[in-house]
């Protein structure tokens, strides 16, 4: 008898909780819950619970390590994401593929907020489907004691006297992207023949590079054990503060300038509460939290006002002048991604 | 009857688990790509022809040498730590086995990880060498073929040891006794008697060592710095950067054939003795 009524109230507990995890209107008439998908790493502590007390609403909060897994699972279904924050040129694959929902911006008053510069580009024009998050460049990150002359070309990833003491990203767009640069064309290309010369310059360059890193250059370059590396332009004032012989530099020829966005997918089913969340984000105070925290620059421009000023002046951070002048956003290569895929193979196996 | 109920579960897992993921794996390597990478359900061999150019053969080719190297080292060591351990009386036998399977309860990653802090250029072997003053300037055992060849060894060596000591523990004492009587000398003794006896331990050891160090790729990004592209990094970054599942699945497809007849050769040599590892 004991055990009957035992087994009862574990099974109404079972039920009472199966319904708490439903969603239901809340007093402020928003459904009670959404799912927000995010970079590790990429969101202040703090910002989400107040989010949640502000507007009654539960934030179930999940973290991927690339755009691609996050695509693949958007694609698959299966979980009902409300907010994601994809990369420019994967803002522009999903919105072809039509995994993105239009913005309704009766919604998103704080879009006012957002640094004009930094709306409508091609990736996403008039920001139909999303809006700049953080942003940044890439750029190259020395030791001071190691590299005596001014960095200010990306040529000198390809100086013999730094044998054995370069890091490149093991991630071929930005690798080839740079190489690009360095010769003068867009990082977007579709030139086979551009992207075969700088196939040569990598191979030519191989030699000289100590490895090919994603994660691993943090330790690496704090520690001193090399001269220089490519990096994130966020990264790189976080890993510079850990080392005061560290400094970051971007070369005159130009660089990647990057963007992470917000979006809603259409795995949402609750884009009133995704749009209120989005709008969240954009306030000042928020954006501020968060870019203080993370260390990438905000594309929030009244955010920036708010930051410390060592923050704000830090040109690694909010470069002088036009930022589009020394960036170029990229572009998703379609059809051409498998010949980028072929020729970093190449370079690997040279 | 009874038993074919029980065999249940184990259908529903080699359902789930093996023949499934086989099946999608091979429709996808037959599938057309569209522009952003989905699937396009019209036959293909393209990503097959493909794998025929010169580059990807190169890949092909490097994987299975440096995995060859490290399963011949690896069976050049491990012998005779085996044979020390299946000689050695019982009680310090089970020790000797532990110390070799108490790494294993690490995680793979984690092992891989403290390999880079022993090998870097402020890591522990050239503090020590620069300490007694052997070297002045750091020795860079990091980022190159090398470290990925130890990486493997040192990983996959217990593979090896195990399989190799079963068969050598189970070995009737006796035939050994029988050819030293009729005057063997000791190396004639290892070549005519243990060795031939212990080969079915020794050939899954080979397998069991050549086919996780064919298909990593943690280790040869970890310790060889992404200078190499083995064919494990090449499938991730099928299925990752440049979104080309197909051309990954068909990559998966020929690697699962080569194990498949690595396997059956070694099968012939399996089934007399029994003393692989399954």
């Amino acid at each position: 008898m004991k055990k009957i009524a035992l087994l009862l109230v574990v099974c109404m507990m079972v039920v009472s909780l199966s319904a708490c995890g439903k969603g239901e209107v809340n007093e402020q008439g928003y459904y009670n819950q959404i799912n927000v998908y995010n970079w590790g790493d990429y969101m202040a502590p703090g910002v989400i619970e107040d989010f949640e007390k502000e507007y009654g609403i539960k934030v179930n909060y999940e973290e991927y390590p690339t755009n691609e897994d996050m695509q693949a699972k958007i694609k698959q279904g299966g979980t009902e994401y409300d907010v994601i924050f994809p990369s420019e040129y994967m803002i522009e694959a999903m919105k072809k593929e039509g995994l993105l929902q239009e913005l309704d911006y009766n919604n998103l008053p704080n879009f006012k907020n957002i640094d004009d510069n930094l709306k409508d580009f091609t990736y996403d024009q008039k920001n139909k489907y999303s809006i700049p998050y953080l942003y940044g460049t890439m750029g190259i990150l020395y030791n001071k004691k190691k590299v005596k002359e001014p960095v200010d070309s990306w040529n000198i990833l390809w100086n013999e006297k730094y044998k054995g003491q370069i890091i490149m990203l093991d991630s071929p767009r930005d690798t080839i992207g740079i190489t690009l640069k360095k010769l003068g064309y867009s990082l977007n290309t579709k030139d086979i023949k551009e992207l075969e010369e700088a196939q040569k310059e990598l191979i030519k360059q191989k030699p000289l590079v100590k490895a090919y890193l994603v994660d691993e250059y943090r330790n690496i370059m704090i520690a001193g054990e090399a001269a220089m590396s490519l990096v994130w332009s966020g990264e790189a004032i976080r890993i510079a503060n850990e080392n005061e012989d560290l400094a970051y530099a971007i070369p005159n020829e130009g660089t990647n300038l990057w963007f992470d966005g917000m979006a809603i997918p259409t795995t949402s089913k609750h884009k009133r509460e995704a749009e209120l969340f989005i709008n969240y984000m954009m306030r000042p105070d928020v954006a501020k939290k968060t870019a203080e925290t993370i260390g990438y620059a905000t594309a929030n421009k009244e955010a920036v006002k708010l930051l410390p000023e060592e923050m704000r002046n830090n040109k690694g951070l909010y470069p002088d002048g036009d930022i589009l002048n020394e960036g170029e956003v990229f572009n998703d290569l379609g059809e051409f991604t498998t010949e980028y895929d072929r020729v970093w193979t190449e370079i690997k196996s040279y | 009857m009874k038993k074919t109920w029980l065999s249940i579960p184990y259908a529903i897992w080699a359902l789930l688990f093996s023949i499934a993921p086989i099946i999608i794996i091979t429709v996808y390597s037959f599938c057309k790509r569209s522009t952003y990478g989905g699937m396009i359900y019209e036959f293909t061999v393209d990503h097959y022809k493909q794998l025929l150019e010169p580059i990807y053969i190169n890949v092909f080719w490097r994987s299975l040498s440096l995995a060859a190297i490290s399963t011949i080292i690896c069976l050049i060591i491990a012998y005779p730590m085996a044979m020390i351990i299946a000689k050695s009386e019982a009680k310090r036998k089970n020790m000797l086995v532990m110390l070799f399977v108490i790494p294993l309860w690490t995680n793979f990653l984690l092992r891989t990880y403290a390999w880079m802090i022993i090998l870097r250029e402020q890591g522990i072997i050239n503090n020590i060498l620069i300490g007694l003053g052997i070297i002045d300037e750091p020795i860079k055992f990091l980022y190159n073929s090398g470290a990925v060849v130890l990486g493997m060894i040192y990983n996959f060596i217990p593979f090896m040891v195990l399989p190799i000591y079963s068969v050598l523990s189970k070995m009737d004492e006796s035939l050994i006794e029988a050819a030293k009587d009729l005057g063997a000398t000791s190396t004639q003794v290892f070549l005519k008697v243990t060795l031939p006896l212990s080969l079915p331990g020794v050939i899954s050891g080979l397998i069991m060592v050549f086919m996780p160090a064919v298909s990593t790729f943690i280790i040869s990004d970890l310790l060889g710095g992404g200078q190499t592209i083995l064919l494990g990094n090449l499938i991730q970054n099928q299925f990752s950067v440049a979104r080309n599942w197909q051309f990954g699945s068909a990559i998966s497809i020929i690697m699962m054939v080569f194990i498949l007849i690595s396997m059956m050769i070694s099968g012939k040599y399996k089934s007399e003795e029994g003393g692989g590892l399954w």
